[in-house]
């Protein structure tokens, strides 16, 4: 779903920019009118990033710069059995605080200065705010804890645990997205996922038929979800929010009637193993992340890379992206509109049923009732967060899977932070990303639009 | 190759939008379809290129019968198609367009080289100029337009379809096509051109069938006369012409100056717009569609973001001001697409008729609405506007597009007014409507309401204009009288000051439109080479 | 002045948009239709959670054993499994008739009447939203947000009787009016979705609850569960009907709302604005309607009823702030909204059926053991099935989905 209204063609005027594009037509005017020129083009002023941004560095200024912690904030690099050894990462709070300080204001006051001349904050100086802001955060709020110390690839290999399922609802939600289909059902997927994992899973003793059932069981809701947003042409977000209510009601009900008085038939499904690749995976902080994974760890970062490639690098991802963008103009070249939407958003099933089969296959052994407790709007949130590209929805979701985790990692070392406000995290950003940071984040133009032939 | 149509039907329900339609077009030939706006040639043109089924009838490809189930088969039989709306995604590029439906792959990966190469092929061999890696809503729309025809080449199209595709462009634009056209013909290319649009349909045809309300109702040359032609397509002797009166201009009371409108991308849509418009004178915008009309009429009436300028009504500032403070000042706004912005579809006739007028103390009575006025408000405005629907309560989107705009164009006249302006006041309205709207316009301007006209379509600026002002890339190319030829409009709209044609000594062509008006009395305009034109100007 | 000389007569139009292609009947259609279209959705999606409850039933897994030897046991064991439970269901909803007295028959319709009170505000919030084009998810975020500022004002304060109360569904009300302003004000400023928005908002709204049963200032004294103090005496609603019933004064405010949102948006020039809106932007918009204080105006409607909805649950049935005193009611009250077509007597009703399942979903929870979540899937199934086009609808109607996406949400709710 766009987060804005795609502006009608004619209001833009079609010639604009004209002078970019190579290759313009022979002048207008034999005799060479100075009048026949293109429009002029002028910058147009937009508040909205420089005060995101100093509302940010304003938070900066009072928590990490006023309220900054004085003392020796550390972050342990290498483990005990790890290949080698790095030097631990420490920082003094106060003297990072206000250098955190410092960058945000400067970027803000770049931010107003290429407001004031019509232009956008170039991507470096976002991702340069970005670092800054969490890396500031993440020592003020470490450094005002009882004990500031902190592994950190603890805090990194956790992040990607949670952050797995996140990374699979938002691609399959992605899939749905990029043809066109809004997909507000990611949380039904992932809970029906988890749960035919651990149903089918606990009956055959298999956690590979477990994953397969949570595959199956996901495209089920997107079969569904298909049929009525893609053939019966009902309004995309109704189907997928009253899908999430069906999936939770049904598991639920079926948990309490059948899994919960027969666990052992019922709900214990065995585990898929973990590999750790030899000696790669003994890397400090990067080991773990990347080697040291469950069968489903290792499926995210090949699916991650699939279908990034397929989206921008093959025939189908072409077809896709035009579908989500311009459905009528793919269906005049023979692209067949609806059969490529309805195969999208079931094959966008079959991803966020991997993230669902996580949690009863990998994360927890067993299903209990709404289990994914809201991760599948999480997963929408990256996928938003992210702006509908593969790599930018993994980037969100694992800036979510970090912030969730660093709520539990906090609470141990005693933070004076509550940990609903760090559980708020994920949703604040959100918001502050749909209402302007990312500044246009557009989404596929014919996202949430049915297709119809005249 | 040989195409043909056999008596082909084509029905919606109970609604026939083509009937036994017979249709041969000849290897290495234009031949030109020539109707009016929903006289079904869009409807025919979908069903021989697959988008639609058709209800009878057969299409032969050189001699053998075929069925399409879609585009796809029809682009396998060598036809191609360039609708009107431009069928492009516009965030791609070149080769990503004319890639998608008939990509090559290598290895399972997209091979967007080999489509560049015939891009070049094809750019070079009939001197198109495109580039095959720019952005597609970067483009021009003239080059979006040959990327459109790239599409059916790259495809091996041996017949063309070209859907209104004039529409769009300037007449040099137009020019250029033509030229292209008749290039794509002598490469043994078949043409099948629609339009509506006599003189570029005489210039290039070789073949010209006429079809009316689902039928072909003649098939003829190009040497045939424009009026034989004109009379062939709407069925009886047309006159566009409105028996007005001269006009009595008063003392000025629109007084745009200095306007500038900048787009979202920062685009400047307008660009120092003046211009003036007295009471009792139509004031009609010319130019093609685009080219800044449908912002002037927005920046007017509230719409628009970052104008800047004066737009002065009776003295008073606009600009700057409120929708409702603008409609409050007296201004009536019939806007372009009365679909999307003149009406609200599921309400009711009567609802529709107070849209902009519910706050009124007539409609309403603090937070309530009187609905038995707006019934009674209704009834009459059904009545003196002759608006044929079931009843008042019908929701508005059920009428016929005729019986919409005259909803509009009640609503708007319901109250008195100090400016009315009003775009494409009769697009897509029957030829019955378009008389009476045009007889209320001007029938507002004998009351002394200075009125601003926005069209495209020249007909419609000569029948009502007293004074013409063309459109070009959001300036005014010159203000010059209504009886102004279309050749010399027709070179304005491309971007001409009216002092470049007209020559030098012309004074109310100032590129930048600083309008004369009836209060602008020392332009004697004695080079008009029109007189009956400098009468009315002096 | 006669321009015939310049202009040949020529008198194509150029560019005719597509013709507004909607058959005169569709509306009719869908408003004859929508009554037994309703009706056969209850009845099938009962069907269905009937099917669903008997082959989850020990005895039918029992007699499907032997199904081949005796199917007929299987048979009647099913329906007795469904029948039995939707009996329970039935008694708790609406009357029993193992009552010994009047007061204990009819008990069950009052406990319909109480729980569909919060169902009823929070689905005319989502309703009022819908038909100014906007789809509020947010009314769960909105009713917490509405609940603890009421329930802050009836522990907290102390006022006189009536003042009390009136003061408690102010503060109700404005709480959720804020959190809905939010949404509203954000998507007028900046065109966020507000899909994504009241998402969003529902999670943080939660949180914050959540936060603040952890302060001294919401917790009950001596207790450190997450539980606030009573609302004092004076800050809840009457019983309607005797101390004997939980139906509260909320419940007519609920009727009072539905009766002044019918009003609001059939009869008032706030309403039409908000219609105008929510059919066609952009006409409202050329028509001077500002459409972005039609966003902010309608949200904050939406969420001052969605915050009554938390004002009948704690100053009606619950006495005091918990995280779970929104329980699902908020996110029921957009199948309530769909399944009443986002008409304000539509909801009404609607959420008096919903009502009757979640109170006779507690019988028969205790009854027959059937588990209480058989009552999400019917009602999901309900409005999924109001949705469905071939239970009644033609192809026909489906044109209509074609038009305008400004007005997708009530589009949606049509269909």
């Amino acid at each position: 779903m766009s987060s804005k209204h795609p502006t009608p063609r004619h209001d833009q005027a079609p010639w604009a920019s004209g002078s970019t594009a190579a290759g313009v037509a022979p002048p207008p005017f034999e005799n060479e009118l100075s009048t026949a020129a293109a429009n002029e083009v002028v910058g147009v002023r937009s508040w909205r990033t420089p005060v995101v941004l100093a509302l940010l560095s304003l938070v900066a200024l009072a928590l990490f710069g006023f309220n900054a912690p004085d003392n020796r904030v550390g972050f342990r690099v290498s483990e005990a059995g790890d290949l080698f050894r790095v030097p631990d990462l420490a920082v003094h709070g106060v003297v990072w605080g206000w250098l955190t300080v410092a960058v945000l204001v400067a970027v803000t006051a770049l931010a107003l200065l290429r407001a004031r001349a019509g232009a956008h904050l170039p991507r470096w100086a976002v991702l340069l705010f970005g670092f800054f802001f969490v890396s500031g955060f993440l020592v003020w709020v470490v450094g005002s804890s009882r004990t500031p110390d902190v592994s950190l690839s603890g805090l990194l290999a956790g992040s990607v645990a949670l952050a797995i399922p996140l990374i699979f609802g938002s691609l399959g939600g992605l899939l749905c997205e990029r043809s066109g289909v809004v997909n507000i059902a990611i949380e039904g997927q992932l809970l029906f996922g988890a749960f035919s994992a651990a149903v089918a899973g606990s009956l055959s003793g298999s956690a590979w038929v477990g994953l397969l059932a949570a595959v199956v069981g996901a495209a089920l809701v997107s079969l569904v979800l298909a049929v009525f947003s893609i053939t019966y042409k009902v309004n995309q977000v109704i189907v997928g929010v009253v899908l999430n209510v069906l999936v939770s009601g049904l598991t639920g009900f079926l948990f309490a009637t059948v899994l919960e008085p027969n666990a052992s038939v019922f709900n214990a499904p065995p585990r898929l193993p973990r590999f750790a690749v030899p000696v790669l995976s003994e890397i400090p902080v990067l080991g773990p992340i990347l080697f040291d994974q469950s069968v489903i760890g290792y499926l995210m970062y090949a699916v991650v890379a699939l279908v990034w490639f397929a989206l921008y690098r093959t025939r189908w991802g072409l077809r896709t992206r035009a579908v989500g963008e311009h459905p009528k103009a793919a269906d005049t070249l023979g692209v067949k509109v609806n059969a490529l939407r309805f195969r999208n958003v079931l094959l966008g099933g079959v991803v966020a049923g991997l993230g669902g089969a996580f949690y009863t296959l990998v994360s927890v052994s067993a299903f209990t009732r709404d289990m994914t407790s809201g991760a599948g709007y999480i997963a929408l949130a990256a996928l938003i967060f992210g702006r509908w590209n593969p790599i930018g929805a993994l980037l969100a979701s694992l800036l979510f899977g970090f912030a969730s985790n660093l709520q539990s990692i906090l609470s141990f070392l005693g933070t004076p932070v509550p940990s609903q406000f760090l559980a708020m995290l994920p949703y604040v950003v959100t918001i502050l990303a749909v209402a302007g940071l990312v500044g246009s984040s557009r989404g596929p133009a014919a996202s949430g639009q049915p297709y119809t032939k005249e | 190759m040989r195409l043909e149509l056999q008596s082909i039907t084509k029905r919606f329900g109970s609604f026939t939008a083509n009937e036994d339609i017979d249709l041969v077009v000849e290897p290495g030939q234009i031949h030109c379809l020539l109707g009016e706006n929903g006289a079904g040639k869009s409807t025919l043109m979908n069903v021989l290129y697959g988008l639609y089924r058709p209800t009878e009838g057969r299409i032969l490809v050189d001699g053998s019968e075929v069925s399409f189930k879609g585009p796809g088969d029809a682009m396998a039989a060598g036809i191609g198609m360039v609708h009107q709306h431009f069928m492009l995604v516009p965030v791609f590029t070149v080769a990503e367009n004319v890639a998608l439906g008939a990509e090559s792959t290598r290895g399972g990966a997209l091979d967007l080289e080999t489509t560049r190469r015939r891009i070049r092929e094809i750019s070079h061999r009939y001197g198109f100029h495109v580039d095959p890696d720019a952005v597609v809503e970067d483009l021009p729309v003239g080059v979006q337009q040959r990327v459109e025809i790239i599409k059916a080449l790259v495809r091996e199209a041996e017949v063309l379809i070209l859907d209104e595709p004039t529409a769009v462009l300037t007449p040099k634009e137009t020019d250029e096509l033509l030229r292209i056209m008749r290039e794509l013909r002598e490469s043994g290319k078949s043409i099948l051109f629609i339009s509506h649009k006599l003189r570029e349909v005489k210039e290039v045809s070789d073949v010209i069938t006429v079809i009316r309300r689902g039928r072909v109702v003649g098939q003829t040359s190009p040497e045939a006369s424009t009026s034989e032609l004109a009379a062939l397509m709407v069925g009886r002797d047309v006159s566009l012409t409105v028996a007005k009166d001269e006009a009595e201009p008063g003392e000025c009371a629109l007084d745009v100056s200095g306007l500038t409108v900048v787009g979202d991308n920062g685009v400047k849509l307008l660009d120092d717009v003046s211009f003036q418009v007295a009471r009792g004178e139509i004031l009609a915008v010319a130019g093609v569609q685009g080219n800044g009309q449908t912002e002037l009429a927005e920046a007017i009436l509230g719409l628009r973001e970052r104008a800047t300028g004066s737009v002065r009504l009776a003295g008073k500032e606009l600009l700057g001001r409120s929708v409702r403070q603008v409609l409050d000042a007296g201004v009536g706004f019939v806007p372009e697409d009365r679909s999307t912005d003149g009406l609200v579809g599921p309400f009711t006739v009567s609802e529709n008729l107070v849209l902009d007028l519910y706050g009124d103390d007539r409609f309403s009575r603090g937070p309530s609405l009187r609905r038995g006025e707006i019934a009674a408000n209704a009834r009459r405005a059904v009545e003196q506007f002759d608006v044929r629907t079931p009843s008042i309560d019908a929701p508005v989107q059920t009428l016929s597009g005729g019986n919409q705009q005259k909803v509009v164009i009640a609503r708007e006249l319901s109250r008195p007014l100090e400016l009315l302006v009003a775009s494409q006041p009769t697009r897509g309205v029957d030829v019955g409507s378009i008389e009476f709207i045009h007889e209320q316009i001007v029938a507002e301007r004998d009351k002394g309401v200075p009125v601003l006209i926005v069209s495209t379509e020249l007909d419609e600026v000569y029948a009502l204009a007293d004074r013409i002002a063309v459109f070009f890339h959001g300036r005014i190319m010159g203000v010059v009288g209504p009886g102004t030829p279309r050749d010399v409009l027709g070179q304005m709209m491309a971007g001409a000051t009216a002092e470049e044609v007209l020559g030098g000594a012309q004074r109310h062509g100032h590129p930048h439109g600083t309008g004369h008006g009836a209060t602008d009395p020392q332009d004697p305009n004695p080079q008009d080479p029109n007189p009956q034109d400098t009468k009315e100007q002096a | 002045m006669s321009a015939t000389d310049a202009a040949p007569a020529a008198p194509g139009r150029q560019a005719a948009p597509p013709p507004t292609a909607t058959t005169p009947g569709a509306a009719r259609r869908t408003w004859t239709g929508s009554a037994l279209q309703s009706v056969l959705a209850i009845v099938a999606a009962l069907v269905l959670g009937g099917l669903l409850i008997a082959l989850t039933d020990d005895r039918v897994v029992e007699t499907a054993g032997y199904f081949f030897a005796r199917p007929g046991d299987m048979v009647s064991a099913m329906w007795a499994a469904a029948s039995s439970a939707y009996e329970a269901m039935f008694y708790g909803a609406v009357y029993n008739p193992n009552g010994n007295t009047l007061g204990q028959r009819v008990y069950p319709l009052t406990e319909t009447l109480t729980v569909a009170t919060p169902l009823i505000l929070a689905g005319l919030g989502v309703a009022v939203a819908f038909q100014a084009g906007l789809f509020n998810i947010g009314a769960q975020g909105q009713l917490l947000i509405g609940a603890a500022l009421a329930a802050y004002v009836g522990f907290a304060w102390e006022l006189p009787v009536g003042v009390h109360l009136l003061a408690v569904i102010v503060a109700g009300a404005l709480g959720g009016a804020l959190w809905g302003a939010v949404v509203g004000l954000l998507k007028a400023r900046t065109g966020a979705h507000e899909v994504i928005l009241t998402i969003m908002l529902n999670y943080i709204a939660l949180n914050l609850v959540a936060y603040l049963l952890t302060r001294p200032a919401f917790l009950r004294p001596g207790s450190s569960n997450p539980v606030s103090p009573q609302l004092a005496e004076t800050a809840m609603f009457p019983k309607l009907l005797g101390e004997q019933f939980r139906l509260h004064w909320g419940f007519a405010l609920a009727v009072l709302a539905t009766v002044f949102v019918a009003w609001l948006l059939q009869r008032s020039t706030v309403g039409f604005e908000l219609r105008a809106v929510g059919a066609n932007p952009r006409a409202a918009r050329t028509a001077g309607i500002s459409v972005t204080r039609g966003f902010v105006v309608v949200m904050v409607l939406a969420g001052a009823l969605a915050g009554l909805a938390g004002v009948a649950q704690v100053a009606g049935t619950e006495r005091a702030l918990t995280a779970g005193v929104a329980a699902s009611f908020g996110f029921d009250a957009i199948t309530v909204a769909l399944l009443g077509r986002s008409k304000p007597w539509g909801t009404f009703f609607a959420g008096l059926l919903y009502g009757a399942f979640r109170a006779g979903g507690v019988t028969m929870q205790s009854m027959t053991g059937t588990n209480i979540d058989i009552v999400l899937v019917v009602q999901s199934l309900i409005v999924l099935f109001i949705a469905l086009p071939p239970l009644l609808r033609t192809g026909r109607d489906r044109a209509r989905s074609r038009r305008g996406r400004g007005s997708a949400a009530t589009e949606g709710v049509r269909a």
